[in-house]
């Protein structure tokens, strides 16, 4: 890939995105344009929420800078290196659970080392690790099909970290939970995140989760997929959601995101009258 | 005997209630097992009932369908007819051979080692076939169309094929049984292989793994528990097989036994076969169902769901 037609990108960055398209079943009738010129670059530690109606393609974009899908235009890099398979530096936590049932926790934990080949005592004492981190040690020796629905995505994200990742990319992983789990979790995570120096890049529907973490929320237009907006949200941690700042910001997200969301009804609804 | 059978049967249908009164007897998964048990005793005795009351009524003529108590009440008499290869060997007088009681047992293990042996070679073959098909897109190519095309085939249509091939004793029913089930298992491999969760695949390809790995660390894990079900769903498409491989002069064997007791017209002996296959089919699926269970503990128990509905 020529990448000399596109913006330059710098080595530092934990992503960059340049004009990056993805029509699914390209040249086929069933062609279907999902993501559209976005220009996104993600600083090393950086926390970014991606904010945008259903079926915008945000779960798109993740697959794509995962390198599980190729862009069908632009050019993703990730530390100056393109994007073109996947890679153990980047981690995706999937939006439905993605524990293997046939293996304990900790196996699970530890899938990725034992790809490597890695004894059982190492992989064993880094399940442990990862699992202590994100408060599961309990659950060691325990089959996925007995925990929460949260105590799983907690171990999804224990998988993840296991690998050490330098971009750790997620895709609505607390939309399952019910209000409280989901605020404990945010917290967790953005302790897991302080530690581990990891960027992150998280799709959410809710603005308030939104608001709590993101260092920039990205908002994408209806389909197909294209940058509406970036927002700074500048406010110290820990964050006060009732700050009349939070409140200001969420105010903003909630005006844009409904603009789009009522953009993509309408077309909708033309292409059914259609 | 009848009576041996009667109280047998009205004497297991009784321990679930002597169970049920008496809680502090058994721990509750043995009485949960006593009950099923009994659930299973009670409804052969309701189908055995209806049967002899029939009889019993002149409704239905003894010369053709014999009732339990008829059909059971003479087992060495029955037992006499179970001819084994080496009493069918030319030299040997018949009476020296293995005893009746014998007899009934050495068919029963040359007719259910038929099956066992066919299962886990069609099993084993059909799996990596699948498997290596999904794998290898140029077997894919060369093997799949040909594969597609035979299964529908009926497999008796492959009897005269076994006997030319093998000619007669064990191998041909073992070949029977291997073609009856070796295209279907293969293509529902194949199609269980691509209906694995996406996301387990996209999992293991973030973390590094290679094609042969994500093959045997993910997909045959994810497909064994479909594939454990289409053994024992096929089990009894094996069951019919080997029978009919047997009646067609593969030597000896239960089917033999059915096919003597038809052209000799014994319905007795037909209804002690039929008594007999019932049993080794039902026990051979609990094999299977044990083995699923010790596997596969992780696939999670519906049954008692769909109980409460
Ligand atoms: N594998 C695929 N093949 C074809 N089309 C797809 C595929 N995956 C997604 N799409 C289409 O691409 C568009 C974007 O899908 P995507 O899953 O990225 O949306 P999303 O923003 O994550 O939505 P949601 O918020 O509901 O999860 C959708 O219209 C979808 O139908
Ligand atoms: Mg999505």
């Amino acid at each position: 890939m020529d990448s000399s037609r596109f913006r330059p990108f710098s080595s530092a960055d934990a992503v960059a995105c340049r004009r990056v398209g993805k029509t699914w079943a390209e040249g086929t009738v069933r062609a279907h344009e999902a993501l559209r010129d976005i220009d996104l670059d993600i600083a090393p530690g950086e926390f970014v929420v991606l904010l945008g109606p259903s079926g915008c393609g945000k779960s798109t974009l993740l697959y794509l800078v995962a390198g599980l899908e190729a862009q069908t235009d632009g050019l993703i890099a990730s530390f100056g290196d393109p994007v073109e398979k996947p890679s153990p530096d980047r981690s995706l936590i999937f939006q439905e659970t993605s524990l293997f049932p046939w293996l304990t926790v900790w196996q699970n934990v530890s899938f990725g080392l034992s790809i490597r080949g890695a004894p059982e005592a190492e992989r064993r004492a880094v399940a442990t690790e990862a699992l202590a981190r994100v408060g599961l040690s309990a659950a060691i020796d325990k089959r996925p099909d007995e925990l929460s629905g949260g105590m799983r995505q907690r171990v999804a994200v224990a998988r993840a970290l296991a690998m050490r990742p330098k971009v750790l990319l997620m895709d609505e992983p607390f939309a399952a939970l019910d209000v409280q789990t989901r605020a404990k979790m945010q917290d967790f995570l953005l302790d897991v995140w302080r530690d581990s120096g990891a960027s992150v890049l998280f799709v959410t529907h809710h603005i308030d989760e939104a608001v709590a973490l993101a260092d920039r929320v990205v908002v994408f237009t209806a389909r197909p997929g294209r940058i509406k907006s970036i927002l700074p949200i500048g406010l110290p941690r820990p964050r006060d959601p009732f700050s009349p700042e939070a409140e200001a910001l969420r105010r903003q997200l909630t005006a844009e995101l409904k603009a789009e969301v009522d953009r993509a009804f309408a077309e909708q609804e033309a292409l059914a009258t259609a | 005997m009848a009576s041996d059978l009667a109280g047998a049967v009205s004497g297991a249908a009784a321990r679930p209630a002597a169970a049920a009164a008496a809680p502090t007897r058994f721990p509750p998964p043995w009485r949960a097992a006593l009950a099923r048990l009994g659930w299973t005793a009670a409804s052969i005795g309701l189908f055995v009932g209806i049967w002899e009351l029939c009889w019993a009524t002149g409704l239905s003529d003894p010369k053709l369908l014999p009732p339990p108590h008829i059909f059971l009440a003479n087992i060495p008499d029955q037992a006499r007819f179970f001819n084994t290869a080496t009493r069918w060997q030319i030299g040997i007088n018949p009476a020296d051979g293995p005893s009746p009681y014998e007899a009934v047992f050495i068919t029963i293990g040359a007719t259910s080692m038929r099956v066992f042996v066919g299962l886990a070679i069609a099993a084993v073959l059909s799996v990596s076939i699948g498997v290596l098909i999904r794998y290898f897109q140029l077997l894919e190519r060369l093997t799949l169309p040909t594969i597609t095309l035979l299964s529908p085939i009926s497999p008796i249509a492959w009897l005269p094929i076994a006997i030319f091939i093998f000619g007669i004793g064990n191998a041909p029913a073992i070949f029977m049984v291997v073609v009856a089930l070796f295209f279907h298992m293969t293509l529902s491999t194949i199609s269980q292989i691509d209906a694995v969760n996406r996301n387990y695949i996209n999992v293991a390809r973030t973390m590094g793994a290679t094609k042969r790995q994500i093959y045997a660390r993910v997909i045959i894990p994810a497909i064994l528990p479909q594939l454990l079900l289409v053994l024992r769903l096929n089990m009894f498409g094996a069951w019919m097989v080997v029978l009919v491989a047997e009646t067609t002069g593969v030597g000896f064997g239960l089917g033999q036994v059915l096919s003597m007791a038809r052209n000799t017209f014994n319905p007795s002996l037909v209804f002690f076969c039929i008594a007999l296959i019932g049993v080794l089919g039902f026990l051979t699926d609990l094999i299977l169902r044990m083995v699923q269970n010790r596997i596969l503990f992780w696939v999670p128990q519906t049954a008692g769901v769909l109980r409460g509905l």
